[in-house]
């Protein structure tokens, strides 16, 4: 039924986006942008601390997958998760200071980058090791099916967790105990410094879908459209009954594995090409101004009020302070 | 816990177990089973027998054999609002899904600052039986408290058995329960009434006067065992039952130590870095002065549990092998 993975295309006209989804779009993947480069600057300047993964280039992904679920629904996240729990809808500001390890922060300066997690809006945390998020999403979509709602849990993972034991092992299960849950891989070419295909049996990730009996799409990661349209199917199937199913984004990672990787793995020629060619938000503003759908004063209404929301996480973060160090012991038991 | 008028009545340690899932579930929706072999087989020691016929398949249910996708799910279903026992089949299978239960279910709540506690239980049949070898056999509770986050339970009764699972099973923290495999057959007296074995806190099995021997699990009865032989003797022994590895009681421990001036520890894991370490040391820490005799600790030797008889037997710990370490403290 689903031997081949299906390559899919945005189709829709944007006549038939509502203005809502469009703002949502743009506003997200420029808010995670920026966010990221002002993690990025502040990391150089000393002021956050720990391992930081920027999610720079792939904002699309998690954008297109976000705009169809609600704030009742979960995902799980990778240690490259800024991104996605943005376009999940956390707090800006209590990010922020998460990464500052301020007391303040969503997880009280106790996770930091790669343990960021809001479960507020269903996030259910990020995590330091790859392809640790596979199960628990299957364990989070077991309990919607047990709770009979009709939510979903999707499981962000990258080309590099696709070879970990844990993604067999959970959309094994997922499948045999038709779970709604959705494995999105991110195939941003690179597990940390290794291209993926030195590593991995497959071209496609999504060709692995079939030996799970579910079905596997392939889409332009950083085309928010095309992420979006085929990311709705595959929830709303999920939301039916239908079971898992396993949806590849194609896209880059432009940024190093982390914050001042010295990337001897690849020349910036590549990088700025892929940059030029592929970047999701330049793609966004020509298609939206091209088609009128969106005027070039909105755009740069969005972006003001994105800088605004940015620069008062920014202040909150920095003037927040750091955890008392009797929170050493908190929040060890119940 | 329980008062002398409560009425008692007599059952196997599994049956314990069985009563335990069967009043939680009952008690509350959000508590479900799963592991292998459970639904057509009952669990592989007969424990969870006639719990899908009360509950149904939707509630008890068989999995792959996927140790990590079993633990991994349920800390995601517990944070996604339920309340789950996960079984390992055999506390060696821990191994496979080792970073689902150390990275993931013990740490999300205090990384996490506190947003959701991980609620499941992780029942972990250990021990010796059978002549199982080195990867069914093992006993493996002090990986386990090492970590913070887990709390470490292991009952040596069925009376503890029920109790303390039926606590495990509505505590909010993740637990992992070792259940010893060679006791799912011990019989023993448990209250009609409903009960719980709180968490945290040892028994004094017995009082005595001259040493305080601290064991749990399975060793515990070999423990009560050398106690007599001991007695006979005209050593006088105080048997401490541990019942939870961690948080381990200190406050019993200490007192006890105080009272009898000289500490053995029992157990039948590997003596290197085992439970009876950290006890020792904390005993070293803090009562040093209350000693009267170095701290004894018996424990399996260090290798893997063999298959031979003879081998397996040398390995094992005794009640014998109790009363003869500590004939030498005295």
């Amino acid at each position: 039924m689903c031997a081949q993975p299906v390559r899919k295309e945005a189709t829709l006209p944007l006549t038939k986006y509502s203005k809502e989804t469009l703002t949502f779009f743009y506003e997200t993947m420029v808010k995670i942008r920026n966010f990221e480069l002002t993690v990025e600057k502040f990391f150089f300047d000393g002021e956050i601390p720990g391992f930081v993964h920027l999610y720079v280039g792939e904002e699309a992904t998690a954008t297109g997958m976000m705009a169809n679920l609600r704030k009742t629904d979960y995902i799980q996240s990778t240690h490259r998760g800024h991104g996605h729990t943005i376009a999940k809808g956390a707090d800006l500001k209590k990010m922020m200071a998460e990464l500052f390890g301020k007391s303040t922060g969503s997880c009280k300066g106790k996770g930091g980058s790669m343990h960021i997690a809001d479960f507020s809006v269903g996030m259910l945390g990020a995590n330091g090791i790859v392809g640790g998020g596979f199960t628990m999403a299957t364990g989070a979509a077991l309990a919607q099916k047990m709770q009979e709602t009709d939510g979903v849990s999707v499981a962000f993972f990258g080309d590099g967790a696709s070879n970990r034991g844990t993604f067999h092992e959970a959309a094994n299960m997922a499948a045999a105990w038709k779970l709604p849950v959705i494995f999105l891989c991110e195939n941003n070419q690179w597990a940390s410094t290794t291209p993926y295909r030195t590593t991995t049996s497959v071209d496609d990730i999504a060709d692995r879908a079939a030996g799970y009996g579910m079905p596997g799409v392939i889409v332009d990661g950083n085309d928010v459209f095309a992420v979006y349209e085929a990311a709705k199917e595959l929830v709303e199937r999920a939301r039916g009954g239908e079971g898992p199913s396993l949806l590849e984004c194609k896209t880059y990672r432009i940024k190093g594995h982390f914050v001042g990787d010295p990337e001897m793995y690849r020349t910036k020629d590549e990088v700025r090409r892929k940059l030029d060619e592929t970047d999701p938000i330049p793609r966004f503003e020509n298609k939206v101004i091209k088609a009128r759908a969106m005027t070039k004063k909105e755009l740069e209404a969005i972006r003001k009020k994105v800088d605004e929301e940015l620069k008062e996480a920014l202040e909150f973060a920095r003037t927040s302070p750091v955890p008392a160090e009797s929170a050493l012991f908190e929040d060890l038991y119940v | 816990m329980c008062k002398a008028v409560d009425t008692m009545k007599t059952i196997t340690f599994s049956q314990a177990t069985l009563e335990a899932m069967q009043e939680e579930m009952a008690r509350d929706e959000r508590v479900f089973v799963m592991g292998e072999d459970i639904v057509r087989q009952g669990g592989i020691f007969g424990q969870f027998k006639g719990l899908p016929d009360m509950f149904g398949a939707g509630r008890v249910m068989d999995t792959p054999i996927s140790e990590t996708a079993i633990v991994g799910a349920c800390v995601g279903a517990a944070l996604a609002g339920m309340r789950p026992v996960a079984d390992m089949h055999f506390a060696d299978f821990a191994g496979v899904c080792f970073d689902e239960i150390y990275n993931q279910m013990a740490k999300i709540y205090y990384m996490f600052g506190g947003q959701k506690p991980v609620s499941m239980v992780l029942r972990a049949p250990d021990g010796l039986v059978n002549q199982a070898a080195a990867q069914h056999s093992q006993s493996l509770e002090a990986f386990f408290m090492h970590i913070p986050g887990l709390k470490v339970v292991s009952p040596s009764n069925p009376a503890d058995a029920k109790g303390l699972l039926k606590a495990s099973i509505r505590d909010d923290n993740p637990i992992m329960y070792f259940e010893h495999k060679s006791l799912f057959s011990m019989k023993g007296e448990v209250p009609e009434e409903e009960y719980l074995t709180p968490i945290g806190k040892a028994k004094v099995v017995k009082e005595g006067a001259d040493v305080t021997l601290v064991s749990y699990s399975m060793t515990m009865n070999l423990s009560i065992k050398a106690a007599e032989i001991l007695e006979k003797e005209g050593i006088s022994v105080e048997l401490v039952d541990l019942r939870t590895i961690s948080p381990i009681d200190k406050e019993t421990l200490l007192d006890s130590v105080a009272k009898t001036t000289r500490l053995a520890i029992a157990h039948e894991a590997v003596k290197q870095g085992g439970v009876g370490a950290e006890i020792a040391a904390i005993v070293a820490e803090e009562a040093v002065d209350c000693l009267d005799a170095p701290i004894v600790r018996i424990g399996a030797p260090f290798t893997p549990v063999p298959f031979a008889r003879p081998l397996e037997q040398a390995y094992r710990i005794t009640p014998e092998k109790i009363a003869a370490a500590i004939r030498t403290m005295m």
